[in-house]
């Protein structure tokens, strides 16, 4: 595919900027200032400052001697970059790859290759990307090439049309100067004195006498501009595959507009990836506001799926966190992770399929929605004789144990988290307790059976080894209690309760 | 004489239709296994296609009902189906389950942090035709809440088991059964020493359009068995017997 780029220039974008957000200084010639070495020089300029004939890289003493009234404001550096961050976010509506101008950092770069369509052509949507930031407030000069190095040159050298055709682009370069093909100060400076002043004057040249005296990254703007040299593409967000959106005429403000946006974008992301085998484990959707905020809701999946009814059931849960405000120009939703999908094979019966049934999984994915993935467990055995680590908790819905249950001892039905101290009358060595004591209540052991030792693992914790006993008081309660260490001279013996038996 | 008992039985049986219980068809009432039990049931089958609410006073008296509930969900989930298991503050300690023949691999544990959550959560898995049962602890259920569920079972025909542990607040529900299960003296066989299988007197407190009572029943391992009361009563009374395994 014929290959488009487009280059914007901001002409006064830390200005713009300022007089978006104070617009009291729109009488008043403004520049902004940084330290450097020793002395404040101007960093950048409003229309009105170089109307006076200010300009950047002067001291501000010798502007304010210039222009008497001259408002002085700090520059941070690092604005310019964090602003065209920002601008290039926002201008992901037009292209889905938008990159920063590095060079010069005051401009963007669009990739608008299969893009311009959209808009009903290329004029059309020039125009649209120069009437929206107009609108915003920013001044804007652009240009449509071939290549981002000629884009980048028309846009700040050019004097006829900012359309350069398919093709034509290293023609519409010829009559430009030097400095339009990104080139360093002092290699301009070597051109100016050996008397190019154009681009035909030095094009046709041999390379190797271009690069002999102007080093090899001339010679690779040169190639980036003719489209000899491929440019690095950075996109400020990498283009997700599965990627759909959806603007909207007239901004919408009603859960039942942005229900009917998510359907329209669920039905075609899902066509696209059932078309590919594919299914859906995690989506976000991104809704642009009027008022330039983004907001955002995301769902995740267990299984990958690309059912519309589903997905969308998953999205419904999420809508009211969907503040719309004035109302939601543009909805763009994404499937940053998708799955290959089984076909299932219809069941001729269908009984009680378990686990691996879609409408569990859909139930799963609904819970984790609305309450968090953490809630959800399963548990499997895991090879361990002490009770609180004989179980091993998984979210994994098919994941199997590698061992089998353990039946052959008893295991009380409701397990404390933390054992509960008792007191207790025993005999020694190691009869069952006589009766025990627990919330200030006096169970009378009946029956009991016992001791089980399970010994800690000391390359685990450290601690007491544990007897075990099940008894059964008067009542017919059944407890699991156990003794930690053993009847020994000074030491520490406790008794606990562990949980209770059916 | 016969024919006033068959009449009556007609009658009873055209009382169940007109209140919307249907006669079982043939080959779908399946016993639970609960013996004599399920006569107390309209049509004499154990409602599956409803909610039962069991209520608790003690923690002891918890784990009987989970045991309980263990027992039925052995046979509910029969055919690899699965179960949720919603809570706020579960104890139940997954690896006894196998005790009660239930793979606790085929539950799936949600433990929320708030009762609006397990409601939510509980009236969604009731809608879900793949499950075979759902068990939720909840303390407080309005009659409003309780009749959603109600809805969503008969829409499904999951079997859904309410665990009130806070018995106290007396609400009433649309549930079909409400239950109390508490633990008696377990028994060894010919008097041996030591803790027998689990024993409890299950009391049906309500059932709609059905008699309300108590029996005894023990798990003996792999079914529910139906224990005579006279045993039990000796049972009490083996303390000074004791011996010590």
């Amino acid at each position: 595919m014929q290959k488009r780029f487009i280059s914007l220039w901001f002409r006064y974008l830390l200005a713009d900027w300022q007089l978006i957000r104070r617009p009291e200084l729109k009488d008043v010639p403004f520049v902004f200032a940084a330290p450097d070495h020793g002395r404040n020089m101007i960093t950048a300029i409003s229309p009105l400052a170089q109307s006076q004939g200010i300009e950047v890289g002067m001291r501000t003493a010798d502007a304010q001697a210039i222009c008497p009234g001259l408002e002085l404001l700090d520059d941070k550096p690092g604005r310019a970059k964090k602003l065209l961050k920002g601008l290039a976010e926002w201008c992901i509506r037009f292209s889905p790859i938008v990159m920063v101008d590095e060079f010069a950092m005051d401009g963007l770069f669009f990739d608008a290759s299969g893009c311009t369509h959209l808009w009903g052509g290329e004029e059309e949507y020039l125009r649209e990307i120069v009437s929206r930031l107009n609108g915003k407030g920013y001044n804007v000069r652009l240009a449509m090439a071939d290549t981002p190095g000629a884009a980048w040159a028309i846009s700040r050298f050019g004097t006829r049309t900012p359309l350069i055709k398919p093709g034509e682009h290293a023609e519409a370069i010829l009559s430009l100067p030097p400095e339009a093909l990104r080139t360093e100060e002092t290699t301009l400076l070597k051109l100016r004195k050996l008397g190019f002043h154009q681009i035909k004057s030095f094009i046709g040249m041999p390379r190797s006498v271009l690069r002999r005296r102007f080093g090899e990254a001339f010679l690779a703007r040169m190639g980036q501009a003719l489209g000899t040299v491929d440019e690095l593409i950075i996109p400020i967000q990498v283009p997700i595959p599965f990627q759909q959106r959806l603007p909207c005429l007239e901004p919408i403000k009603t859960r039942k507009g942005i229900e009917i946006a998510i359907t329209r974008l669920l039905e075609s992301i899902c066509l696209q990836l059932k078309n590919e085998g594919k299914g859906l484990r995690s989506a976000i959707l991104t809704c642009y506001r009027i008022d330039g905020k983004i907001v955002q809701v995301d769902i995740g999946t267990n299984g990958a799926t690309h059912s519309v009814s589903h997905l969308f059931k998953l999205f419904q849960l999420k809508i009211d966190q969907i503040r719309p405000a004035l109302g939601i120009e543009l909805f763009m939703l994404d499937a940053p992770k998708v799955d290959e999908v089984a076909p299932g094979q219809e069941s001729l019966w269908t009984g009680k399929p378990g686990m691996n049934d879609q409408s569990v999984i859909q139930l799963l994915d609904r819970v984790a929605g609305k309450v968090g993935n953490g809630v959800i467990n399963r548990y499997i055995p895991a090879s361990h004789f002490w009770p609180e680590r004989s179980i091993r908790q998984t979210n994994s819905i098919t994941e199997t144990a590698a061992t089998e249950w353990r039946t052959d001892k008893p295991r009380p039905t409701e397990l404390l988290k933390k054992p509960d101290p008792i007191e207790v009358m025993a005999l020694i060595p190691d009869h069952p307790p006589k009766f025990f004591i627990y919330k200030n209540i006096r169970h009378l052991v009946v029956k009991a059976d016992g001791p089980e030792r399970i010994e800690r693992e000391w390359w685990l914790d450290e601690g007491e080894h544990r007897d075990y006993y099940q008894v059964e008081d008067e009542q017919g309660q059944r407890y699991w209690l156990y003794r930690s260490g053993h009847y020994d001279g000074g030491q520490k013996y406790k008794w606990f309760i562990h949980g209770f038996f059916a | 004489m016969n024919a006033t008992k068959e009449l009556i039985d007609k009658l009873r049986e055209d009382i169940l239709i007109w209140q919307g219980f249907k006669p079982p068809g043939a080959g779908s009432a399946q016993p639970i296994g609960l013996g004599a039990i399920e006569s107390a049931f309209p049509n004499g089958v154990f409602p599956k296609k409803a909610i039962h609410e069991f209520i608790t006073l003690a923690p002891e008296h918890s784990a009987a009902t989970d045991g309980f509930i263990g027992g039925l969900l052995s046979i509910l989930m029969e055919n690899e189906a699965a179960c949720v298991w919603v809570s706020t503050s579960r104890k139940l300690f997954p690896g006894s389950l196998c005790l009660f023949n239930v793979d606790p691999e085929r539950i799936i544990f949600i433990d929320v942090s708030s009762e609006k959550d397990v409601l939510w959560i509980m009236e969604e898995a009731l809608k879900c035709p793949g499950l075979a049962a759902v068990v939720a602890e909840l303390n407080e259920v309005s009659l409003i809440e309780s009749r959603r569920l109600q809805l969503a079972v008969e829409q499904s025909g999951i079997t859904g088991f309410i665990l009130r542990k806070d018995a106290r607040k007396s609400v009433s529900t649309v549930a079909t059964a409400r239950w109390k299960i508490t633990p008696v003296a377990s028994e060894m066989e010919d008097k041996m020493p030591g803790v027998g299988f689990p024993r409890w007197n299950i009391e049906l407190l309500k059932v709609r359009n059905g008699n309300p009572g108590s029996w005894t029943l023990e798990w003996a391992g792999d079914e529910f068995v139906e224990v005579e009361t006279v045993r039990k009563s000796t049972a009490l009374f083996n303390g000074e017997q004791r011996q010590i395994g």
